[in-house]
């Protein structure tokens, strides 16, 4: 694969974290981190915790407990906005895009934190607005034909098949031009065919943007395939940390996920 | 229009477009969601560049460039960059795998190629071993190929770099170069698809493309603010011709799609007025619009079938300029021009299309006449790559679905004994490359291009394909016996899906038919008849009235035309099962194995010639999983009503 993919440094750096909803734990003293370019893949079975994980990462959820260090900057929770701001971007495990816009105007939102006109102005379409756009639809561009998806670049998102809504997806974090990108299932339901393609958009965005990737996924070949490094969680617990070799071959996490009937 | 002596190669064309309408644009592509332009001046521009390095690569007169991607305007350039430098450009398909390059890479012995990006080179550096000529690869899109470090390879972009550093140290090489040609020379060697042997290699000169390109031009009046989208392949003679051929003829633009999925899309940007489209594609754009119709709301629904009628009645007359329309329907017509076959055009994409053609495959009458009844002026074309696509043409207002047209001006078309098509004109092949044998073969004392295909002329003069000369026999009575083209007409026919006619050396005609399941299923469920698979549908007397009503239709059509009225399907069975590539009945590409079904079902052959109504049959079939069983039925005979060559215009 790619050689000239250097991973660099830990920049994400989670250490203790737990996470509570009333009386259930969801997460319970979770330390893990993630390092500048590297593909890091979160597994476990069902209500293991890993798109609560996610969400933690990004600000959607305060853990009880624990610090985040992103790019050294320790803090004891994300704030959403921030997490945006220092070029986190994520997808959704549940497809959450505009269905009655196109796919060029889902993309486009990827955008709007870059934009410096004020609602006014773009409402308007003037001056400053008028140009930001244009060299915002550039940028768009690219990551369409980055994607291959020049075909449906006008068709509304809602008549779109899943595998194309999630590509769309992945495109609309991606124009964000993120330096952390979180994939929450991005092959989920998925046939063969469109989870090679995913596959391979993850590992093209990887190696030519040098974006660092966390993502969570189910299919144990994809995972094992296109990961550097794997933290596998059970009942809210890290269970197993390493590259896939050493994931294979932990026996907690056979018995806890590999193990059983799933 | 330029007189016929401004250019006598493409380069010297390609520079007197530039010199006469240098601000015209050439060539348009869109990239990244805007069509970007290039004028003629500029096309100039970037070809001599381009050849220019090439030359400082080492490239020289009489080497071949191999050509592999989709239509993209630096592909084409290159085409004129190796004739600049009296070079051969050798297209190759893009989609053919890289054991299938082998051959032609090894045969045309192939040390330079320009590709489009990184699948085509993956596909050359697996080749590597055995086409080891291969000493450079220049590619257009960089993308994913920055860590490639395999020193044959180049960025084209580096590549046009150097071509102008080398044009700075050398001035007047391009010139002397593009001087030093002539139009005998190779323009372009295209490979023959192979489907008999190897693949032979078709060399085209500059004069013959240009006998060919400047004939079409003429004959359909193509000027230089025509437009086409150029979306087939490169490596294809028809590519050759229209997007290339002509375009440097006329000085028309050619316009690149953004990809392959977006042709459709593009097709509705660029509006091209001259089209070009194999019928898969003419019936994939009927079937999109069937379907959406459907969705559409009742008053739209019957407005469109009311007019349609109108359309199917008198559109086709209309666009021919026939006499005997009644004013009532012009009206009509002129009407649902305004609400539903205008829009149709442009939603189609054609609303601009002056001429549009069909070639590669027999086209459905249906089909055919739905877009010449919508006012789309639809043409068949027949040629093949030894005969640069250009022997017959069909003279507007002169058009028939089941015929090819006239031959095409400076063309002689003859009819050999055996009913080959024979074929002579400037617009010819020089010979294969490296293959006298072969060429000594097609090309008789006489200088006629045996096709291969048989064929005849009917009243009007107009020339009809019926089948592959190999394939055709004849009847007792001494009329000539085509099963292809009886085969054919059937299975324009939705109901059915496969043909096998037989009649050589015989008395008369009798077919095997398989239904369409689906179609025909969908046909039985409507009327409420019950089955339970292929057999027991295929049995069913309403079945065999609905296949003996398509049959006789054939018929009536076939007495219409004095030639093939002997070859009317008398009797007629519907198979118990379906013919089948892993019985052997089909090839892979679909084509039935005459000489195996004729063996496998002797029995049910000597029934069809014999009183019988009815014979038992066992047949061996492979299932999918390797397991073979047998299946027995009843297979019932038909016979089906003929018709007199004179009475056939009544029962049509």
């Amino acid at each position: 694969m790619s050689a000239a993919r250097n991973i660099g440094e830990v920049i994400l750096d989670l250490n203790n974290i737990s996470l509570s909803f009333g009386g259930v734990k969801a997460l319970t003293d979770i330390s893990f981190d993630v390092r500048e370019h590297e593909i890091r893949a979160i597994i476990g079975p069902n209500g293991a915790g890993k798109s609560s994980m996610l969400n933690v990462i990004n600000g959607v959820y305060r853990p009880q407990q624990g610090t985040i260090a992103f790019h050294g900057e320790v803090r004891r929770d994300m704030d959403t906005y921030q997490a945006a701001r220092n070029g986190i971007a994520r997808t959704f495990q549940n497809i959450a895009l505009f269905k009655g816009m196109s796919v060029l105007d889902n993309i486009m939102t990827g955008r709007n934190l870059m934009m410096k006109s004020n609602f006014l102005e773009q409402a308007i379409y003037v001056g400053r607005a008028r140009r930001e756009e244009i060299a915002h639809r550039q940028k768009v561009e690219q990551i369409i034909d980055f994607l291959e998806i020049q075909h449906i670049r006008k068709t509304p998102v809602g008549r779109l098949p899943y595998g194309l809504q999630k590509r769309v997806e992945l495109a609309r974090a991606l124009a964000a031009e993120p330096k952390l990108l979180l994939l929450d299932e991005p092959m989920a339901g998925m046939n063969v065919e469109e989870k090679q393609d995913m596959c391979r958009f993850v590992l093209d965005t990887n190696d030519q943007f040098g974006t660092t990737i966390v993502l969570i996924e189910h299919d144990m070949g994809v995972v094992m395939d296109i990961s550097d490094r794997v933290v596998v969680l059970d009942y809210g617990r890290k269970i197993g940390d390493g590259n896939p070799d050493e994931i294979r071959a932990n026996p907690d996490v056979i018995s806890a996920y590999l193990g059983q009937a799933h | 229009m330029d007189g016929h002596n401004t250019g006598d190669t493409f380069p010297r064309l390609l520079l007197h477009h530039a010199a006469v309408r240098g601000d015209r644009p050439a060539m348009r592509e869109k990239d990244l969601g805007i069509w970007q332009t290039w004028t003629w001046a500029e096309v100039a521009a970037e070809v001599r560049a381009m050849a220019c390095g090439l030359a400082a690569q080492g490239f020289r007169r009489g080497m071949n460039l191999a050509i592999i991607g989709d239509n993209r305007p630096r592909l084409y350039w290159a085409f004129a960059a190796a004739q600049s430098l009296g070079g051969v450009p050798v297209p190759l398909y893009q989609d053919a795998i890289a054991q299938e390059m082998v051959f032609v890479l090894d045969n045309a012995e192939i040390e330079y190629a320009i590709v489009e990006d990184q699948e085509q080179v993956d596909k050359l550096l697996e080749t590597a071993g055995a086409a080891a000529r291969l000493s450079h690869i220049y590619f257009d899109d960089p993308r994913g190929l920055r860590n490639y470090s395999d020193s044959r390879l180049l960025a084209l972009d580096r590549l046009l770099e150097i071509g102008r550093e080398y044009d700075k140290a050398h001035p007047g090489f391009f010139e002397q170069s593009v001087a030093a040609g002539h139009t005998d020379d190779i323009s372009v060697m295209l490979y023959t698809s192979g489907t008999t042997g190897k693949p032979k290699g078709v060399c085209q000169t500059h004069a013959s493309l240009l006998v060919a390109a400047r004939g079409g031009r003429d004959f359909d009046k193509l000027v230089p603010e025509d437009e086409v989208l150029s979306y087939l392949p490169m490596a294809w003679v028809g590519d050759n011709l229209f997007s290339y051929g002509q375009a440097m003829a006329a000085g028309f633009t050619i316009n690149c799609p953004e990809s392959a999925d977006t042709v459709m899309i593009d097709l509705r940007e660029i509006g091209p007025t001259y089209y070009f489209a194999p019928p898969r594609v003419f019936e994939n754009l009927l079937t999109q619009v069937m379907i959406r119709m459907e969705d559409a709301s009742r008053i739209k629904q019957s407005m469109f079938h009311f007019f349609m009628d109108v359309a199917r009645r008198v559109g086709a007359d209309i666009l021919d300029g026939k006499p005997g329309v009644s004013v009532l329907d012009r009206l009509l017509y002129r009407i649902g021009d305004l609400v539903i076959y205008g829009p149709l055009r442009n939603v189609l994409g054609m609303s601009r299309v002056r001429v549009a053609y069909t070639a590669g495959a027999a086209i459905g009458p249906d089909l055919f006449r739905f877009y010449r009844s919508i006012g789309i002026n639809l043409k068949q074309l027949y040629g093949a790559t030894e005969t640069c696509a250009y022997v017959c043409l069909q003279l507007d207002g002169k058009i028939k679905f089941d015929s090819v047209g006239t031959p095409a001006p400076g063309v002689e078309v003859k009819i050999a004994d055996n009913g080959e098509v024979l074929v002579r004109s400037l617009a010819m092949l020089k010979g294969y490359y490296k293959r006298p044998d072969a060429t000594a073969e097609s090309i008789d004392a006489e200088g006629y291009f045996h096709t291969g295909d048989a064929g005849f002329f009917d009243q009007d003069g107009q020339l009809k394909i019926i089948d592959r000369a190999k394939d055709v026999g004849k009847l007792t009575s001494g009329s000539v016996f085509a099963p292809n083209y009886i085969e054919n007409k059937l299975k324009f026919f939705q109901y059915i899906k496969e043909a096998v006619a037989f009649g050589n050396h015989r008395d008369k005609v009798c077919a095997f038919v398989n239904i369409d399941l689906g179609a025909v299923g969908n046909w039985a469920e409507r009327r409420g008849i019950a089955y339970s698979g292929y057999t027991d549908l295929a049995a069913k007397p309403e079945v065999y009235e609905l296949v003996k009503g398509c049959v006789e239709e054939v018929n009536a059509e076939l007495a219409r035309d004095p030639m093939v009225a002997d070859s009317q399907v008398h009797r007629f069975l519907i198979l118990h099962k379906e013919l089948d590539p892993d019985d052997d009945e089909l090839t892979r590409t679909r084509k039935v194995r005459r000489g195996f079904v004729g063996e496998k079902y002797g029995v049910l052959i000597d029934a069809l010639y014999s009183d019988k109504t009815s014979q038992h049959i066992e047949t061996d079939v492979k299932f999918e999983d390797g397991r073979s069983g047998k299946i027995s039925a009843d297979v019932r005979i038909a016979d089906a009503r003929t018709f007199a060559a004179g009475d056939a215009r009544k029962a049509a």
